[in-house]
């Protein structure tokens, strides 16, 4: 948060401007207001349930704005479910307004939930504006009123996270206030309907949401008017002091914290209700200082709400929230008692609020502030709201993040007011009705989504474009990063892995090597603790680097080896500091001194440099390499060049897939490309061919033969290798004889019926052969079936669907047999890499098969159903490039660390004997390891955090070497500077690799418990320590890690943890070992997929992304999506013609083969950037992603939605929104 | 005596038997009191040229546990065309296709010169002949070349029918696959795994078939199995001859001082296995190549580190041999699986040292597979030996039989103890099994894997008429030997030979009984008993036994004739000194070498090994065989001697000198050039003949290698008592042996004190 509002301070907001970053929060003062719509964030509608009050605060994400600081108003002005919720409604102004309203009681909250929900859809860009305004209030609440304006959508949606509130408290009182609501006010209304209504009605604010709310208007006018009556006083109140508000309520929250909790369960579905409930307390506190708006709530809006939206909303909210209102049931107790009649009440008067803004989002701003009397100083806060983007820390005090409680709200709601469901509204966005709207937060520091704050209460339901949108992270950060990346400065975040820069390497590891989930550790163990967030790198050490990046420079230093520190051991590096006029030198990591050897002494200058300091690579750069000598080889010799072994299954289905006779048509080309360090020169690289089924069959391929020899071992229980020379050759030697053999493989075996295959001995049988021949290696086995024939890891089918979702599903992702393992250990002594390519027609226990692969730093690629026809592309292209990359063998990798901190933990391909070295016995350009730190000790902030990655590897020509990648980081005293510079991207990363491996040991949902939690805690424990106080109800996100939550929950709706009915073992098991290798762009594209509207395409650049949602899908358009393992192309079902011809060449949409895998070649400039736009993905990808053409309601179109990963999935898996308020609940528990 | 010894020599000729007695002690005891038992070397398949087979099957007598063949002693009612069995007195309709018989229309099995009769009968389907090549690869280059060329000529010389597999082992043992196009294709097994036949077969594919073949019916493929890695010759000659071309030298590297890694037990272990499971029962000759002593696996005789040597003698005696049990009783599990089906083991071993024929020589020995050894597989030595081993006969069969099983009937009074030779028992108790064992004993019927014509099995046999119960004058003893085996030509055949001898009281015909010895005949079969213990006994213990027998024999026939024995005395004398008893100055695998050859060949054959031949050239007449005696050396001679196993001619000092001086090359000495030729071309024609060729050795007085000579001659003239002989005569012997004289005396000695 703090992030935000700092630097923001100026316009940012307003501006949809790119870096969250500060600069753009910042501006809280400067005229932000506006946009802060943040308030809508406050989402305050949801708090409608006076009472879960508390919860309303959901709002707050203060993603962007940061607590302390001003910025701290912005984040939590954002309430997410303005945002949406007024655009849908289109009453985008009153949103503004409710806000407020929301803020200052429940009701806001309220409206932020539902709202969103249902208006959000239509006028999302409008109640974002609102949203900004809302969210900051300078110091003081006011910035509610300001919306941002409608400005950057985006942004503001953020802000309007702070909204998410809404659903809580409102959402009991929502439910029937929603339904009433559109009378009331149209958008949000619904949802807080009855509560919120009040409130809206006072929050003229409500304006803001009102814009996007219009169509709601109707609806939502009605509840207004519940609210109307006394929310609008209320939410006057909270207006003026809006931003508080927003805190206030969740100051009030407090209370209702007790109810979000009940809420949580259904928090994401009802989340709204809490805040209903939130709002109720908060109206007493935040009343306070909105005077009017409580009152109002208080005494007679809630009450009034309630009834009316029992009755009213309660049918409609209900049909929608229903599922809300279960989860509530706990909420619903602490709603239900209190609640009808307060709970009511407070939601009514979210509902009110809502309405209001909706309403007032035209005027928003204005609103706010003549909605309340405060406007006045509304009107400052306005300024603050916009700023609140930055302001948060206006705001900070007015508790902008109110408006997420809202969830809570619903599971209260849902004894009274079940029908709180935005859904009621017509806006509501399908399953997010509920939350969705108020997380508006953090877009809004965009700027977009000011209005939200206010306005989500009135929506009740958080608007999908008020909450902090990746989307709008990622381009801001493209925007910003215009400048080469240098890594000279310590602690410096780098840009995100979606945005194209270069790096000049300065004396740390270029990002593409090394990526920390922190550039500012806390100096203590306590600290770090307290904060939860995880202290990681990815390191990816043979990364490749863009063509306009000079890869790392070979240091030879000579008979004697590299230079290292005495003590522990570490490489010369540009933190060695020369001392004694260059005789010795002080090592950074253990401070030990260490003579210079007199060849490598020089003199240093008046600073203390050497001399040749920049002619030295190891002084200079971060990233480098060393000659390795002969005592840093195996056996003390000279390693052998590679080989690389290939093992074809030809079984019978192996065959009749064709995959056996693309394979061997394949490597006859292939085998020219194998790698090579230069390219002038043939590879060193040599090769061997064995087939299997039951038994093996080596061939004997010496140049000298006039025909390939077959050797068949078929004592499987006992492998070796049956012949030593002739086994492994060079290409071009024996290339005719090569070639014989890959067209006699295919001939030979087609009529083979042999069904049953081994496993165990033909990894045996590719290890015995590199023993032999005394040299590392890679096998590249192509392999169909369990292996199920006689012979050591022998494996049997155990896929039982009966054991997912208990205790017992972790065995299935444990090897089924030890075999494996020992294996894998033999095999990484030898520097035996395995990459599995598997083409299975049934089961065949990946998690089994993918043992040695995993633990050998090998891949495996999986071709369920393989059918030469549409897989052989893909396959083909995995092969290739598989074959051609760039790798290194029997690598191992040490990690040494300032004294301070050290390495403990590591994920990733490899296998560790010990607990510091990794040992790779193949580590290529695409595999990436994460490592974990912990401290031991404390940092200095002077000399902050070293590490240094050492990777001794052999490389494909047998050239020994030592490849080290160095990295400082900044240290800090101070929390928030731990929050400012992290990377969530990162952060993502290592939480998925430290889930997926947690499956093994522990039920699947303890470990979705766990991550939510830890979240929980980053996040709280910024919102205690670095954001500003505020309402409770609100939710504040640190600007560094506002798409936390949206990404978090893509983890965990992964099918890995969250399996659909229709998800295999195999495919969990495939996905699992997956990520454990993943570096950071790629996850971020995995969790995260990118999803871009092709209507329109310039040469140069891409069109931007859209969200991962359905509602984001037009129905006229055409999008790719792609996920780095799935390429979509989705046509929507009213596509317009000239966009089927230039793409496919056919004017009917209905004539679009689904089953095509490429694009046709069409002579048009529209297709052609199109297939250069794929290609260019492709390219980007370590994986080959099969093109696969998805139309509109058609059957295929269930696996495309799987991607859209903010909405709700059919596995059950939360939507964006509704996570959102779940998450802020927690937070809020948290924190009470 | 002459009429004996034509006799002798007439029953030889048609019937292919010598027996030590032609006239039988009527009584056990008196049996007993003649040492030398009854007893006779049996050649079942001695060539006849004059003898047709006939075209049918034998008749045989009713009797369940009698079935002899009916033959010439058997009396016969033409009218009621009955006849009776001469074994168990059973009277037998003759079958209906005798219907036309009567005294002038008899069949060819009671005329009396077909006392040895030969059957083609009709048994199944004629299944070619299987030859199995497994090839040691760990040889130097150019053995190697020259055994794949033996290998390759050796193709043609196969029928065309015959099926052949090849399989070639290192390190690693690989099954070649013969019938594959483009690619050669072989199953490969570690050499160091003991592999139960089972767990081969199902290895090598040949399993399956059987099931699949239950599952689909009618499919012929199950053949194609059974034939992948036996083919028959003019299908995959081309094949088989590129793919030996091709053989290269095991590629595992050898580190300094080690052997080569040779996985022989686990490769002739995969042979068996692989005709156990295809062709059981059928003909078929493993034929092993070996250039060096299995090193790893089972069977491993000697380990891989150079600095141990192979075991010797001093070795064995002192129990220092650390593999030698093991691998024996591995070699001799497999030897027995293979008998079982009726597949000979050949072994070829050609080294310089040792290659563990002792541990392996059961695998022949039991089989009836031959041995050959010799220094290298680049020599004449090797590479005609194995040319012969495809010899033809007259008729241009091969001279090899296949699946011999031998049955042995013998009328009441006489029971059969045992039978020593190149056979397995089938352990068939019968009626005339004696319970006294000699030999291979305790059955009836022997198992003779391959046969070929000179083989020849030592019968004994023991009478067991009590004294108290006389044979009938006039009555006579039958033995009758029913072979049945598989023809070169893939004809089953039978072969039935029956003997009748008369009895004779020994109380009142021992003169007789002493005249009708067969010292030659007996000299053998008391060897073969020697040697059969040598096998299993050490070696003083068989001398032992030996002298007193000798002594027993000597005071039984003192008082009568004891000169009709003296000839038998000396082939003793020879036998004490012979390789096959003595262990000195050979190696383990020599002895078993020389054993191995000693009880399977003829008697003549076998009277050379025991007392070789020596031939004198001088200008002083024609050449004339002289004593082995050391007094046959001298100067001016040529000495050509024949012990089997080599060929030695020896130049005396003289003719040596002349020789060296170049004499043979002046026209004017044409005729010393023609002496020296002589014996040439006598050795020649020796060598012609034999199988397996003997070592050629061309020596002079002086020479190293006249040591073959010295050390076989009788040394009447040693250093000891060089001075009082006189240097006129021969050449004295450096040695503390005794002489023959020396060694008669002292039995007359022994003799008559212990008869005292």
């Amino acid at each position: 948060m703090n992030v935000n509002q700092h630097t923001p301070m100026a316009s940012p907001y307003g501006q949809p401007q790119p870096g969250y970053g500060q600069p753009g929060y910042a501006p809280l003062d400067g005229g932000y207001p506006a946009p802060y719509a943040p308030y809508n964030g406050p989402a305050s509608a949801y708090q409608p349930g006076a009472p879960q009050q508390g919860y309303s605060p959901f709002t707050s994400f203060p993603s962007k704005a940061v607590a302390a600081n001003p910025v701290s108003d912005l984040s939590s002005p954002l309430d997410l479910g303005p945002a949406r919720g007024p655009p849908a409604s289109g009453a985008p102004p009153v949103s503004a307004p409710q806000p407020y309203n929301q803020y200052s009681q429940s009701q806001g909250d309220m409206q932020n939930g539902p709202p969103l929900m249902t208006q959000a859809p239509p006028r999302p860009a409008v109640s974002q504006p609102y949203n900004h305004g809302a969210v900051n209030l300078p110091g003081p609440q006011p910035s509610f009123p300001q919306h941002y304006g409608p400005p950057p959508s985006m942004q503001q949606v953020t802000n309007q996270m702070t909204g998410m509130q809404i659903a809580s408290g409102p959402p009991t009182p929502a439910g029937p206030g929603y339904a009433p609501p559109h009378s009331s006010q149209p958008p949000v209304s619904n949802a807080y309907s009855a509560a919120p209504p009040p409130s809206y009605t006072h929050a003229p604010p409500p304006v803001s949401s009102a814009p996007t709310q219009p169509p709601p208007p109707s609806g939502p006018a009605p509840s207004q008017q519940y609210y109307g009556g006394p929310p609008p006083p209320s939410q006057q109140q909270f207006n003026s002091s809006l931003p508080p508000t927003s805190q206030q309520q969740f100051t009030s929250p407090a209370p209702p914290p007790s109810s979000q909790q009940s809420f949580p369960p259904t928090s994401y579905s009802g989340p709204v209700p809490p805040p209903s409930q939130a709002p109720a307390p908060q109206v007493s506190q935040p009343q306070q200082p909105f005077p009017p708006t409580q009152p109002p709530f208080s005494s007679a809006p809630p009450p009034v709400s309630q009834p009316a939206f029992v009755s009213g909303p309660p049918p409609p909210a209900q049909g929608s929230f229903p599922p809300r209102a279960p989860p509530p049931s706990s909420q619903p107790g602490s709603f239900p008692p209190p609640g009808p009649p307060p709970t009511s009440l407070p939601s009514g008067q979210y509902t009110g609020p809502m309405p209001p803004q909706q309403q007032p989002p035209p005027t928003q701003p204005s609103p706010y502030h003549s909605g309340p009397p405060p406007p006045g100083s509304q009107m400052p806060p306005t300024s603050m709201a916009q700023s609140n983007h930055l302001p948060p820390g206006p705001q900070g005090p007015p508790g902008p993040p109110g408006p997420l409680q809202q969830h809570p709200p619903q599971p209260g709601m849902p004894g009274g007011f079940p029908p709180q469901q935005n859904g009621a509204f017509g806006q509501v966005r399908g399953p997010q009705p509920g939350y969705a709207g108020p997380y508006p937060g953090q877009p809004n520091y965009g700027a977009p989504a000011p209005a939200p704050a206010p306005a989500p209460p009135a929506q009740k339901r958080l608007d999908p474009d008020a909450i902090p949108s990746p989307i709008q992270v990622i381009e801001d950060d493209k925007a910003k990063s215009t400048e080469p990346f240098t890594t000279g400065v310590r602690g410096q975040a780098p840009p995100l892995v979606t945005t194209n820069f270069q790096v000049k390497d300065q004396g740390n590891a270029s990002p593409r090597f090394v990526r920390c989930t922190a550039y500012n550790m806390p100096c203590t163990a306590d600290m770090a603790k307290q904060s939860q967030v995880p202290l990681a790198a990815v390191i990816k050490p043979l990364a490749t680097l863009p063509q306009d990046e000079s890869p790392p420079y070979l240091v030879d230093h000579g008979e004697g080896g590299p230079i290292r520190c005495n003590r522990c051991k570490a490489y010369m590096c540009p933190y060695m500091q020369f001392i004694e006029g260059g005789r010795r030198f002080q090592c950074g990591f253990c401070s030990c001194v260490t003579e210079v050897p007199p060849h490598y002494f020089q003199h240093l200058d008046h600073t203390g440099k050497r001399v040749d300091c920049y002619d030295r690579p190891e002084l200079s750069l971060g990233s480098y390499e060393f000659l390795a000598t002969v005592d840093y080889c195996k056996n003390n010799k000279l390693p052998q060049p590679p080989a690389f072994i290939f093992l074809i299954d030809v079984s019978y289905n192996a065959v009749k897939s064709g995959m056996v006779n693309i394979v061997c048509q394949e490597l006859k080309t292939l085998l020219d490309y194998l790698p090579r360090e230069n390219p002038e020169m043939d590879s060193m690289v040599r090769v061997g061919f064995v087939t299997y089924n039951k038994v093996l069959h080596f061939y004997n391929v010496k140049a000298s033969l006039a025909q390939p020899q077959m050797l068949v071992v078929s004592d499987v229980s006992d492998m070796f290798v049956p012949l030593l020379d002739g086994f492994l050759v060079n290409v071009n030697e024996s290339r005719l004889v090569i070639e014989s053999l890959l067209d006699q493989i295919p001939e030979m075996f087609a009529d083979t019926r042999e069904t049953e295959t081994v496993f165990g001995p033909v990894i045996q049988a590719g290890l015995e052969a590199l023993k032999a021949a005394d040299c590392a290696g890679k096998l590249f086995v192509f392999h169909t079936s369990l292996p199920i024939a006689e012979a050591p890891g022998k494996l049997k089918n155990r896929e039982d669907k009966k054991l997912i979702g208990t205790d017992k599903e972790k065995s299935l992702f444990q090897p089924q047999v030890g075999f494996y393992n020992t294996l894998a250990k033999e095999c990484v002594a030898q520097g035996c890499c395995v990459d599995l390519f598997l083409f299975p027609n049934q089961y065949v226990d990946v998690a089994t098969l993918g043992v040695v692969p995993v633990s050998t730093g090998g891949s495996v690629y999986k071709y369920t159903y393989f059918q030469a026809q549409t897989d052989k592309e893909r396959f083909l292209n995995d092969l290739r490039r598989d074959v051609q990359k760039l790798v290194g063998f029997d690598a191992v990798m040490r990690v040494r660390t300032s004294t301070g901190i050290r390495a403990t933990d590591f994920f990733g391909s490899f296998f560790m004997s010990n607990t510091t070295d990794v040992e790779l016995a193949g580590l290529d350009c695409d595999k990436a390891i994460t490592v974990e730190f912990k401290h031991d000790d404390k940092l200095s902030e002077e000399t902050g955090a070293l590490m240094q990655c050492a990777v001794l590897y052999t490389s494909c020509s047998g050239q020994r070497r030592l490849r080290v990648h160095n990295m400082a980081v900044n240290c800090c005293s101070q929390l928030a500077d731990l929050y400012r510079n992290c990377e969530t991207d990162t952060i993502i990363n290592f939480f998925s690799k430290y889930a997926f491996r947690g499956i093994l040991s522990n039920p699947t949902k303890a470990v979705r418990d766990t991550l939510v939690n830890q979240c929980a805690q980053i996040l709280a424990c910024y919102r205690k320590n670095c954001a500003s106080p505020s309402s409770a109800g609100q939710l504040i996100l640190p600007e560094c890690m506002k798409l936390l939550p949206v990404y978090l929950n893509c983890v965990l709706k992964s099918d890995v943890l969250l399996p659909g009915a229709d998800v295999s073992l195999d495919d969990r098991a495939y996905l699992r070992q997956l990520i454990s290798c993943m570096d950071v762009a790629e996850s971020h594209v995995f969790f995260y997929p990118r999803l871009l509207p092709l209507t329109k395409l310039e040469s140069g650049s891409l069109p931007v992304a859209v969200r991962d949602s359905e509602e984001r899908l037009s129905k006229g358009g055409v999008y790719i999506l792609e996920t780095g393992l799935h390429l979509f192309l989705w046509v929507g079902a009213s596509v317009q013609q000239e966009l089927l011809l230039n793409i496919f060449g056919t004017p009917s949409f209905s004539q679009i083969d689904p089953n095509m895998t490429s694009l046709p070649v069409l002579d048009n400039p529209f297709s052609e950037r199109l297939r250069e736009i794929i290609d260019s993905f492709r390219a980007q990808r370590s994986r080959y992603m099969k093109l696969m053409v998805v139309k509109q309601e058609d059957r295929t179109e269930l696996i495309f939605r799987h991607f859209l990963v903010e909405d709700k999935s059919a596995s059950g898996g939360a939507s964006y929104v509704d996570f959102l308020c779940h998450m802020h609940k927690e937070i809020r528990q948290l924190l009470s | 005596m002459a009429t004996y010894q034509e006799f002798i020599q007439q029953n030889e000729d048609r019937d292919g038997v010598r027996f030590s007695w032609n006239l039988w002690p009527s009584s056990r005891l008196e049996a007993t009191r003649l040492v030398v038992p009854v007893s006779c070397l049996f050649t079942p398949l001695k060539e006849r040229p004059d003898l047709p087979p006939v075209q049918y099957e034998p008749v045989l007598c009713s009797r369940a546990n009698c079935k002899a063949v009916l033959n010439p002693l058997c009396q016969v009612d033409f009218r009621a065309k009955i006849w009776a069995c001469n074994f168990c007195f059973q009277r037998n309709p003759f079958p209906p296709s005798y219907a036309g018989i009567s005294e002038v229309n008899q069949p060819a099995e009671l005329m009396p010169q077909f006392s040895t009769i030969e059957y083609i009968v009709q048994r199944g389907p004629p299944t070619p002949l299987i030859f199995l090549y497994v090839v040691d690869t760990c040889l130097e280059e150019e053995d190697l070349q020259a055994l794949k060329e033996s290998l390759q000529m050796s193709l043609s010389l196969l029928p065309p029918n015959a099926l052949v597999g090849l399989i070639t082992f290192g390190r690693m043992v690989q099954v070649h696959e013969l019938s594959c196009e483009g690619i050669a294709k072989s199953y490969v097994f570690r050499g160091t795994k003991d592999l139960s036949s089972k767990q081969i077969q199902e290895m090598l594919g040949l399993a399956k078939p059987a099931a699949a073949a239950a599952q689909q019916q009618g499919r012929p493929p199950v053949c194609l199995f059974l034939f992948r890695f036996l083919q028959p010759v003019h299908r995959v000659d081309m094949n088989l001859t590129d793919l030996l071309g091709e053989l290269q030298r095991d590629p595992w590297p050898v580190p300094q001082g080690k052997r080569p890694l040779r996985s022989t037990g686990v490769a002739l272990s995969v042979a068996v296995g692989l005709l156990e499971g295809t062709f059981p029962n059928t003909g078929a000759r493993v034929m092993l190549f070996i250039g060096g002593p299995p090193t790893q696996g089972p069977g491993m005789v000697v380990g891989d580190e150079l600095k141990t040597p192979i075991r010797s003698w001093h070795d064995i005696q002192k129990d220092n041999a650390r593999h030698l049990k093991k691998a024996t009783k591995y070699y001799e599990a497999m030897a027995n699986r293979s008998a079982v089906n009726g597949h000979s083991i050949d072994i070829y071993a050609c080294a310089l040292d040792q290659t563990g024929l002792l541990e392996m020589k059961c695998l022949s020995n039991l089989t009836g597979g031959h041995i050959v050894m010799g220094d290298s597989f680049n020599t004449s030595l090797f590479k005609q030996t194995f040319q012969r081993v495809f010899s033809k006969d007259y008729n241009g069969d091969f001279r090899m039989a296949f699946g011999g099983v031998m049955e042995v009937k013998t009328s009441r009074e006489l029971k059969v103890c045992g039978a020593i030779g190149p056979c397995v028992s089938l352990n068939s108790k019968g009626s005339c099994v004696s319970e006294n064992e000699m030999g291979v004993g305790g059955t009836s019927q022997w198992k003779v894997c391959s046969l070929n014509p000179s083989t020849t099995l030592g019968m004994y046999f023991e009478v067991v008429n009590q004294h108290n119960a006389p044979v009938p004058q006039g009555g006579r003893g039958v033995v009758q030997f029913v072979t049945q085996y598989q023809h070169s030509s893939a004809q089953r055949r039978i072969r039935v030979t029956t003997i009748a001898r008369n009895w004779a009281d020994a109380q009142s015909q021992i003169q007789h009984i002493e005249s009708s010895f067969d010292q030659e005949a007996a000299a053998v079969l008391m060897a073969r008993l020697g040697v059969f213990r040598a096998e299993s006994e050490e070696g003083p213990d068989v001398l032992r036994w030996l002298d007193r027998q000798l002594i027993r024999l000597v005071k039984t026939h003192l008082k009568s004739s004891f000169s009709s024995s003296r000839l038998h005395l000396q082939f003793m004398f020879h036998l004490r000194r012979s390789p096959f008893l003595q262990v000195f100055n050979n190696s383990p695998d020599e002895s078993s070498y020389y054993r191995h050859h000693f009880v399977r060949q003829d008697l003549t054959q076998s009277l050379i090994m025991v007392q070789p031949i020596l031939y004198s050239y001088s200008f002083h007449g024609p050449p004339e065989p002289v004593l082995l005696d050391s007094s046959s050396i001298l100067p001016d001679r040529i000495l050509l001697m024949d012990t089997f196993f080599q060929l030695v001619i020896f130049h005396g000092e003289t003719i040596a000198q002349w020789r060296k001086a170049g004499y043979q090359e002046m026209a004017e000495y044409e005729n010393f050039k023609q002496l020296l030729q002589a014996p040439l071309d006598d050795a020649q024609e020796i060598l012609q003949t034999r199988f397996p060729m003997p070592r050629y050795i061309d020596t002079e007085h002086g020479g190293s290698q006249a040591r073959f000579l010295l050390s076989k001659v009788n040394p009447s003239q040693t250093h000891n008592n060089l001075y009082a002989w006189g240097q006129e005569t021969g050449a004295p012997i450096l040695t503390d042996d005794v002489s023959l004289q020396v060694f008669m005396d002292h039995l007359k000695k022994l003799a008559v004190s212990s008869s005292a």
